[in-house]
């Protein structure tokens, strides 16, 4: 009978502790924070071979207990039993890169001295083999003192051997494990090079795999043009491949929508499900599929390895504005969404430097912009070719993200001599060998993804389509009298319009800026809400949101909207991130009034530029 | 010490070389802690495997045993070492 309740995974990064977390759990996995911290804490459920099951965490990649960054402080007071909210694991599971034994070795002795019960996960085991490294667990088992157990977590191999010893060590009395005497890093650093040779039965040194993709995607010339076009290559699949994808949803909502009407007498709740709840909530899921394939893009660049080359090319731009490559990962991310990117922050060690990064992750352009952008570029600018392959309405999406960062370098860089100024960063990052993803994983992460964005869809964008359905269609507009104006909605935009009609927009714009706030995405709502109240047949698909945008806004208005979201203040969700991870209301109330500034001059800029050019 | 030893930041690409000291005054304590927990300290054998974009010199990455990690100039021009 088992007493243990919690094992812990413990190890360096790029040890493939999260592909052994997945292969261990599932797809069942609770992912909370820890209290007063961001850092993720993932948890999960471990059957073991007797039929019970205890909680698996999985900690954050750590060097060392002598700790460098927030990430790593967490993984040691995990450890210790110091963290808040966490009870002490009864089980350690140290994860170990097979081929990189010399190098993990040295923290997994800092992890067995403390005399817990440990198990060592001698991990991507099959790389090593791929680079002519032959290893004996028995011997490494001998030299350390604790179980080994051979696995490929990405394969899913050696799961049943791992949870067996699990169950074996869960079954141990921690009292009858010695603790080891504490020995300095440079007697655990000999050690675990005289551990790593013995347990080491043959070696070549070929590495030809690795070598060969980093000349070619490392070398100085053509690593950047690369990565650019992989870029660009990411920006056109979102627009192109989800289409069809996001045509069905559509039309699945579309049809949901007749049968309603079709079905039920015109009442109150009727016009609720179809102007309110389908219109809006349906307008923003319909956006999925480009949220799905922009991970998707994400996901794969960091399990095969390719994100730390990223980071490495894009180092020296980033220098230039004060960052560093660590910075570039945490962006990417915030072009998904800037809660996961801020929160990405935790690894950049110097304090200065992530308060930047943080500042100016909104800046890239997240998820919940791209329906406001598809809906307005499908609207107004021309599909047609510019040039074989690429399409004029990708373009003018491509140079939407493109001001986004260009706006980010410039703020960077001024942030980084006025309110964040400090010593120049430093860059020490390891760059993991390259390997194919598992599928399963890459699923597991897409679902978690999918899941957050579907959760806000039904939360808040559902009560902020609903409020504004409501404020909508009260009170009811007189004959001849448009119900906009008529309605509270209406009399409130006209209040604050005045406002916004210098930077060229319309009431339904400025409307649609108010729930905005809770979530981007929500203008698009917003912007369908009024106008399916509005126009005469109710339909509010997203291809009648266009067509409506289409006959009513002028190019500069529709250009200076655009341009607007580009820099447009923050959603509730990232100042609530902001303020927890730089513990104050201070700079979230910073980051929103920069981003207010700089919104409304680039858009009035914008709509002046456009209306003087003739457009 | 002897200035002309060279530092690792002058090598090149596919070069080797032994760590014979380091100038942990001249980087963050923090980064030095990160640098000695990944091994890159006095004694080590380290390579060069990369250099900078565009011709920059900026950052560098360097092998040590199985590992590649990347580092700035400053980190590379604090080591002094001897090639082999």
């Amino acid at each position: 009978m088992s007493t243990a309740t919690t094992a812990a995974l413990v190890g360096n990064p790029n040890a493939g502790k999260s592909a052994l977390f997945n292969a261990l759990t599932g797809a069942r996995q609770k992912i909370a924070n820890y209290p007063g911290v961001t850092v993720e804490r993932k948890a999960g459920k471990l059957a073991l071979p007797s039929g019970e099951s205890i909680e698996l965490i999985d900690l954050p990649g750590s060097y060392s207990f002598d700790t460098t960054s927030p990430d790593e402080e967490v993984t040691r007071k995990v450890v210790m039993g110091e963290q808040e909210g966490q009870a002490q694991p009864d089980l350690l599971v140290v994860v170990l890169d097979a081929a990189n034994l010399q190098q993990h070795l040295v923290f997994a002795q800092e992890v067995i001295a403390l005399g817990r019960p440990t198990i060592i996960a001698l991990n991507m085991v099959d790389l090593a083999e791929r680079d002519g490294l032959t290893l004996d667990p028995a011997a490494l088992a001998g030299a350390l003192g604790v179980p080994v157990v051979s696995t490929v977590a990405v394969r899913r191999k050696g799961l049943a051997e791992l949870t067996a010893a699990i169950e074996a060590a869960a079954e141990q009395d921690p009292a009858a494990i010695d603790a080891r005497p504490s020995v300095t890093l440079p007697e655990r650093r000999l050690a675990a090079r005289n551990i790593a040779k013995a347990a080491t039965l043959a070696e070549s040194t070929e590495r030809r795999i690795n070598s060969g993709l980093d000349r070619i995607l490392l070398h100085p010339w053509l690593g950047p043009p690369i990565l650019f076009l992989l870029l660009f290559v990411i920006f056109q699949a979102v627009f192109a491949w989800a289409s069809p994808f996001a045509d069905g949803l559509e039309a699945g909502v579309g049809a949901v929508s007749d049968w309603v009407s079709a079905t039920f007498a015109e009442s109150f709740f009727r016009d609720l499900i179809t102007e309110g709840l389908l219109a809006g909530v349906g307008s923003v899921v319909v956006f999925l599929p480009q949220i799905i394939i922009l991970f998707a893009f994400i996901l794969v660049m960091e399990a095969t390895g390719y994100m730390a080359r990223a980071a490495f090319v894009m180092d020296r731009l980033m220098a230039s504005v004060g960052l560093s490559g660590r910075s570039f990962i945490p962006l990417l991310s915030s072009f998904a969404c800037a809660i996961p990117g801020i929160m990405a922050t935790r690894s950049i060690a110097d304090p200065k430097d992530r308060l930047t990064t943080i500042l100016i992750a909104p800046l890239m352009t997240c998820s919940a912009r791209l329906p406001v952008y598809l809906v307005i570029i499908g609207a107004v600018i021309p599909q047609r070719q510019v040039a074989p392959l690429i399409g004029l309405q990708g373009l003018v999406m491509f140079l939407l993200y493109v001001a986004g960062i260009v706006g980010a370098v410039i703020v960077a860089f001024a942030l980084r001599r006025t309110v964040t100024a400090g010593q120049a960063s430093g860059f020490i990052m390891e760059l993991p060998r390259y390997q194919m993803p598992n599928l399963k994983d890459l699923l597991i992460g897409l679902w978690q993804r999918a899941w957050v964005f579907l959760r806000r869809a039904g939360t808040i964008i559902f009560a902020a389509t609903v409020v504004l359905w409501l404020l909508l269609s009260f009170p009811r507009a007189e004959i001849g009298e448009s119900q906009l104006d008529a309605s509270y909605a209406g009399q409130i935009s006209a209040a604050i319009h005045p406002a916004f009609e210098p930077i060229g927009f319309n009431q339904e714009m400025t409307l649609a800026l108010v729930p905005a706030m809770a979530a981007r995405e929500v203008a698009v709502a917003s912007l369908a809400t009024t106008y399916a109240v509005e126009s005469e047949d109710e339909e509010a698909t997203e291809e009648a949101l266009r067509e409506q945008i289409a006959a009513r806004w002028s190019l500069p208005t529709a250009l200076a909207f655009l341009a607007w979201f580009v820099f447009a203040p923050q959603c509730i969700s990232t100042i609530a991130v902001a303020r927890r991870e730089t513990n104050g209301w201070k700079w979230p109330i910073f980051m929103l009034t920069y981003l207010f500034v700089l919104a409304y001059v680039f858009a009035g800029a914008t709509y002046w530029l456009a209306v003087w050019a003739g457009l | 010490m002897d200035s002309r030893t060279p530092t690792l930041d002058s090598l090149k690409p596919g070069v080797h070389a032994t760590i014979i000291s380091v100038d942990w005054d001249a980087l963050a304590s923090e980064e030095g802690k990160r640098l000695r927990a990944l091994g890159i300290d006095e004694g080590a054998h380290v390579g060069i495997a990369h250099k900078g974009v565009f011709g920059g010199s900026d950052p560098i990455a360097i092998t040590i045993g199985r590992m590649t990690i990347a580092v700035r100039k400053v980190h590379a021009a604090a080591m002094q070492v001897d090639p082999a």
